[in-house]
């Protein structure tokens, strides 16, 4: 089944993707524009994301309305912890991506928060002027080096990604995460595989919490939250690929002028 | 005598300063939050905020405008009773859609920052809507038509860079596509949105 579904990813992938390298950013905004990005499955995409919306109701939104009215000192210990475990898998992408200096500062704010901060619940190093940088995947890394998308995918439980990142994420379970390695691959008996499935699953509660409001919001509001959902993923992607918050032609002035004029 | 001095003197004020008078967008941004604001505060049902916060946005949202981009190039195949139809129908969805959003917060505390002039046409004003304790802070950017320059209106929100005309626009062409390009669906989905 497993194998089954990884042959038609990557077919999905090398299908739509294209494997030129691109160091330009105007090409790289252009390939990974939400509206380039087509939705090979969507019938299959929309029941998944059923699935998950309706798992949503039942357990992640239940535990995230509890966890949001938890003490602030504690949400923010289990956010640091988080991102600080984050850090093991964006310093080899910052490497990857040719960002030294990112990868330096994100090593000195992984050593100072595991240490001094007590496993990361404290930044410490934000204090100490090591800004948090954005976090960095083996996705974003192939989308530097030329890679599209592929196809839009909902994956179950895990939601929206694309062909390229689901692929880049296998690289987690085979090395890339030394997270994953130490929990999972290795027997360290300091720390199991429960440890690192926890940490999955709380990201995922933390997430819905910080975003309660936004996405009961979005739903209510939406006239097709799939496609809501699907939009603001996708731009939120190109962003991170880009590394800016900047805003990133949100608008075709030549659609506006068309408007104006009629 | 008296009287006719004021009106001459209101006459010569309005004149001389009227043609000059430009609103400038960080301010309009600033006055749209500060009325929105005192609606969020005031201790009203949620449907009277939302009645209350449909007429700021009917004065400083360029609803038409954001109702034919979002429809993208299907508005060039419309014929006119069928543009007319859409525009009422937006409308009313987008009202709907933007005061309750909106009327969901209480007491919101929103940043004006900075403002960045793209062209003659457009301002980006930099806004921050602060931590509530339970959420970090937001980066709403608006971007803002100034080509009239005594009537700026929104023409979309960036919310931690993620475009809402944007959002909408691909909302539209999803609900397009799955029923074949049948401009009727949209008008369906709109008028369903508006009536619930």
């Amino acid at each position: 089944m497993y194998k089954k579904l990884l042959i038609i990813l990557i077919t999905t992938f090398a299908l739509t993707s294209n494997l030129s390298a691109s160091s330009d950013g105007e090409l790289l905004l252009k390939k990974n524009e939400p509206t380039e990005v087509k939705d090979c499955f969507e019938k299959l995409n929309r029941a998944t994301f059923a699935f998950n919306n309706a798992l949503d109701g039942i357990l992640f939104k239940p535990v995230a309305s509890v966890y949001r009215v938890l003490p602030s000192p504690v949400r923010s210990g289990v956010s640091n912890s988080l991102d600080n475990l984050s850090n093991l898998v964006t310093i080899p992408n910052n490497i990857l991506q040719g960002e030294f200096k990112k990868a330096g500062v994100n090593t000195g704010r992984l050593l100072l928060n595991s240490t001094i901060g007590i496993f990361g619940l404290v930044d410490v190093a934000t204090y100490m002027g090591l800004e948090e940088y954005e976090k960095e995947d083996y996705g974003q890394s192939l989308a530097k080096h030329g890679v599209g998308p592929g196809c839009y995918i909902v994956l179950p439980v895990l939601g929206p990604s694309t062909a390229r990142d689901t692929v880049a994420s296998t690289l987690n379970f085979l090395g890339g995460d030394p997270w994953y390695n130490v929990t999972v691959r290795t027997d360290t008996h300091y720390v199991s595989h429960e440890d690192y499935y926890a940490s999955k699953v709380t990201g995922g509660v933390d997430f819905r919490a910080k975003n309660y409001n936004s996405i009961e919001n979005l739903k209510e509001n939406s006239v097709d939250f799939y496609a809501s959902v699907k939009s603001l993923y996708l731009q939120d992607r190109q962003q991170k690929i880009l590394n800016s918050k900047k805003i990133i032609s949100t608008q075709d002035d030549s659609d506006w002028e068309e408007i104006d004029n009629n | 005598m008296k009287l006719n001095k004021a009106l001459i003197s209101i006459i010569i004020f309005f004149t001389t300063f009227a043609n000059a008078y430009s609103m400038d967008a960080e301010v309009f941004v600033q006055s749209t939050i500060n009325r929105a604001s005192e609606i969020l505060n005031e201790n009203i049902s949620k449907q009277e905020k939302m009645d209350k916060l449909k007429i700021v946005a009917k004065e400083t949202v360029d609803i038409k405008g954001i109702g034919f981009y979002t429809l993208g190039s299907v508005r060039k195949t419309l014929d006119g009773s069928q543009k007319s139809e859409y525009s009422k129908l937006f409308e009313r969805y987008f009202l709907k859609s933007f005061s309750s959003r909106l009327a969901e917060y209480s007491n919101p505390e929103i940043d004006v920052n900075s403002k960045e002039v793209l062209n003659e046409n457009y301002t980006i004003v930099n806004s921050i809507l602060k931590s509530d304790g339970q959420r970090p802070d937001i980066k709403i950017d608006w971007r803002i038509y100034t080509k009239k320059k005594d009537s700026p209106l929104i023409r979309d929100l960036i919310i931690e860079g993620l475009s809402l005309a944007r959002t909408q626009k691909e909302e539209f062409a999803s609900i397009l596509n799955t029923n074949n390009g049948d401009i009727n669906s949209l008008f369906q989905a709109l008028d369903t949105f508006a009536k619930n």
